[in-house]
């Protein structure tokens, strides 16, 4: 060959396999992180929400709720917060699916020799990387609130966050498979991503609510996620019976309370059928 | 590589010695839209080098028929293979060697030029040991190489347009696909990017599938296929298409036209007329008529000029109207029906 020929990429028969699909995957989800660090003001910006939460909203209504010792009000809302950073950063880096057809991205990726499975995965495993990086964050102010750092606490929670972060993404993706353009935003943020906060138990705790909003808390998955959470917590603070029974009387059914595996396991089982529906959705041709 | 391949034949823009390689073969190709038919049953095929161009306005199924190839779209009826691999059948392996250039860009504005080819190539597969030598050699095909770490969204539309170009070789796909790759771009641009596409040609043993509806553009392809409402017109190489409708336009300036059109007539037989101030006529060969004029019209001529018909002639002959005229009316076709128009198109 003459030395101006070009290297010619060998012929790969790759499309389909396993392997492919993998690398497709690994792809998609560094590109999610390289995105994720590059944005350095939406790290701050989802950084400041949490903490504006946890501080002010928090210290205000620590007046109104019980306390007792180290435990108060910001103590109850932590793990809710965690829940809220997570869904936060989480359906923000689904909904950018959005923004990927917008501008013509999500076609380059369409288009690769490689299953549609395959990028709705690598989506979604970066949108959970980037919510639990963020989480994460959070986990540092556990002290500011009386929140002890022991390992197995904070590895608790980290596994958590991995569990609601991977649902949450699975979930944002699969609205984002059914818009097309970015105005429908907002309508997420309105009628999904606040009612779910609202309704998870992250601010005020699901027990002893009037039957219509208790009905509602039940519904959202994200108080499947909290509740063990905060449970994780309680177990690590001192905190009399009296206080317990206020801030942690944790969802229940028909007056049983749920044990945490099965909480978990929604949530797992939201994770699955969102996933398996947003690959549906993507795979479908035209 | 371009040594290994015959040389093209200027007549039939196919290679001369032997038939090359059949890379794209398309068989009653039928698409339907609902009730509207976009692409009914076309069929042709492209030899390996082959610069083929899809010509016709806008709505006349061209990017159909480029989503169809492309695996993006299913086809109503009717087959295809790309290098070999059925469109329907083993999509997968078609796009692994396909390279993709649309018309509106489809890069990540907040990665970098070598960030984005970076990603194209592992999701292509293209191995690790030749990735960088390719995403160098690409990068300085087009002239990026000393943009490489800049963000894409920094890039004018031209370098945005060159960038995709690169990305779709990276991975030595056997087709490139270019569905109207100058469109929006300045004239200049315009000149370049046909400079990369000639280049690439004699580099890299690929096809080159393109759309265009400029007229002037779709002289630099081997072959043309014009496309009106869905159906394949005519296919043939450029020259042959304008020798097909015939006749050269031959102008001359005159002392005397009275007598110039006499003699014509006398002479030749030919009937001549005066438009824009010189007399005009035509022939089929006008440049060995030339000859025979000066031998026997016995008449003085100051200049003279001779024109070959134009591409926008042939598609006038074909179609019995203009590419303008055309647009014009498969606009109100298309607007009634979305979905013929891609996502996020023009």
């Amino acid at each position: 060959m003459a030395a101006n020929v070009p290297a010619v990429a060998p012929v790969h028969l790759a499309g389909g396999d396993l392997r492919s699909d993998l690398r497709a995957v690994k792809v998609v989800w560094r590109r999610e992180l390289l995105r994720f660090f590059r944005n350095r003001l939406r790290l701050l910006t989802s950084f400041v929400q949490p903490v504006l939460f946890l501080l002010v909203l928090g210290t205000g209504f620590a007046s109104l709720a019980p306390s007792g010792g180290a435990v108060n009000f910001k103590t109850f809302m932590f793990p809710g917060i965690l829940a809220m950073t997570v869904l936060f950063t989480a359906l923000f880096s689904a909904i950018s699916i959005v923004w990927d057809r917008e501008f013509g991205f999500l076609r380059e990726m369409l288009v690769a020799p490689v299953r549609r499975g395959a990028i709705v995965v690598g989506k979604c495993a970066g949108g959970a990387t980037t919510a639990v990086i963020q989480g994460a964050l959070m986990l540092l102010l556990a002290g500011l609130v009386g929140v002890p750092y022991s390992p197995s606490l904070l590895l608790t929670l980290l596994g958590e966050m991995v569990i609601v972060a991977i649902a949450l993404t699975a979930l944002g993706v699969l609205l984002a498979s059914r818009m097309s353009e970015i105005q429908s935003f907002q309508a997420v943020m309105q009628f999904i991503v606040m009612p779910m906060f609202f309704l998870s138990g992250a601010i005020f705790p699901p027990s002893n609510l009037p039957q219509w909003l208790s009905v509602l808390t039940r519904l959202d998955p994200l108080a499947y996620a909290v509740d063990p959470m905060r449970r994780a917590v309680f177990t690590h603070v001192s905190a009399s019976p009296a206080l317990q029974a206020r801030l942690n009387g944790g969802i229940t059914w028909d007056g049983w309370r749920l044990p945490i595996g099965l909480e978990l396991g929604i949530v797992v089982a939201v994770a699955v059928v969102a996933l398996a529906l947003a690959v549906w959705q993507f795979s479908k041709a035209e | 590589m371009s040594a290994l391949l015959p040389p093209v034949d200027a007549a039939t823009g196919r290679n001369g010695s032997e038939s090359p390689p059949v890379v794209v073969a398309v068989s009653d190709l039928v698409r339907h839209f609902g009730d509207v038919v976009a692409v009914s049953g076309v069929s042709f095929e492209v030899g390996e080098g082959e610069i083929f161009g899809f010509l016709g306005p806008n709505g006349a199924g061209k990017s159909t028929t480029i989503n169809m190839l492309c695996t993006l779209l299913k086809p109503t009826s009717g087959s295809a293979h790309i290098a070999g691999f059925d469109i329907v059948r083993e999509p997968l392996r078609v796009r692994s060697h396909i390279g993709l250039v649309f018309q509106e860009t489809t890069l990540d504005d907040y990665l970098t030029a070598s960030e984005n080819l970076q990603f194209h190539a592992e999701l292509y597969g293209v191995g690790p040991e030749i990735r960088t030598e390719r995403l160098e050699l690409v990068l300085s095909m087009v002239g990026l190489a000393d943009r490489r770490d800049h963000l894409v969204g920094t890039f004018s539309g031209g370098m945005k347009r060159r960038l995709e170009i690169a990305r779709g070789l990276i991975h030595s796909p056997r087709v490139l696909f270019l569905d109207e790759p100058t469109v929006g771009l300045d004239p200049q641009t315009r000149a370049h990017i046909w400079e990369y596409i000639h280049e690439l040609r004699d580099r890299e043993a690929i096809t080159i599938f393109l759309t265009t509806h400029y007229m002037d553009e779709a002289e630099h392809c081997s072959r043309i296929a014009i496309v009106d409402n869905g159906a394949l017109v005519v296919v043939d190489t450029p020259d042959a298409l304008k020798a097909m409708i015939g006749k050269d336009r031959i102008e001359l300036q005159v002392p005397d036209s009275k007598a110039t059109i006499a003699a014509l007539s006398e002479q030749f037989s030919l009937q001549a007329t005066v438009s824009e101030g010189a007399v005009t006529f035509h022939v089929a060969d006008g440049e060995e008529f030339v000859p025979k004029l000066f031998a026997r019209l016995g008449q003085p001529i100051s200049s003279i000029r001779v024109s070959r018909p134009t591409l926008d002639d042939v598609f006038m002959t074909y179609t019995g109207r203009t590419i303008r005229d055309a647009e014009a009316s498969t606009g109100e076709r298309m607007r009634n029906h979305p979905r013929m128009r891609r996502r996020g198109g023009r």
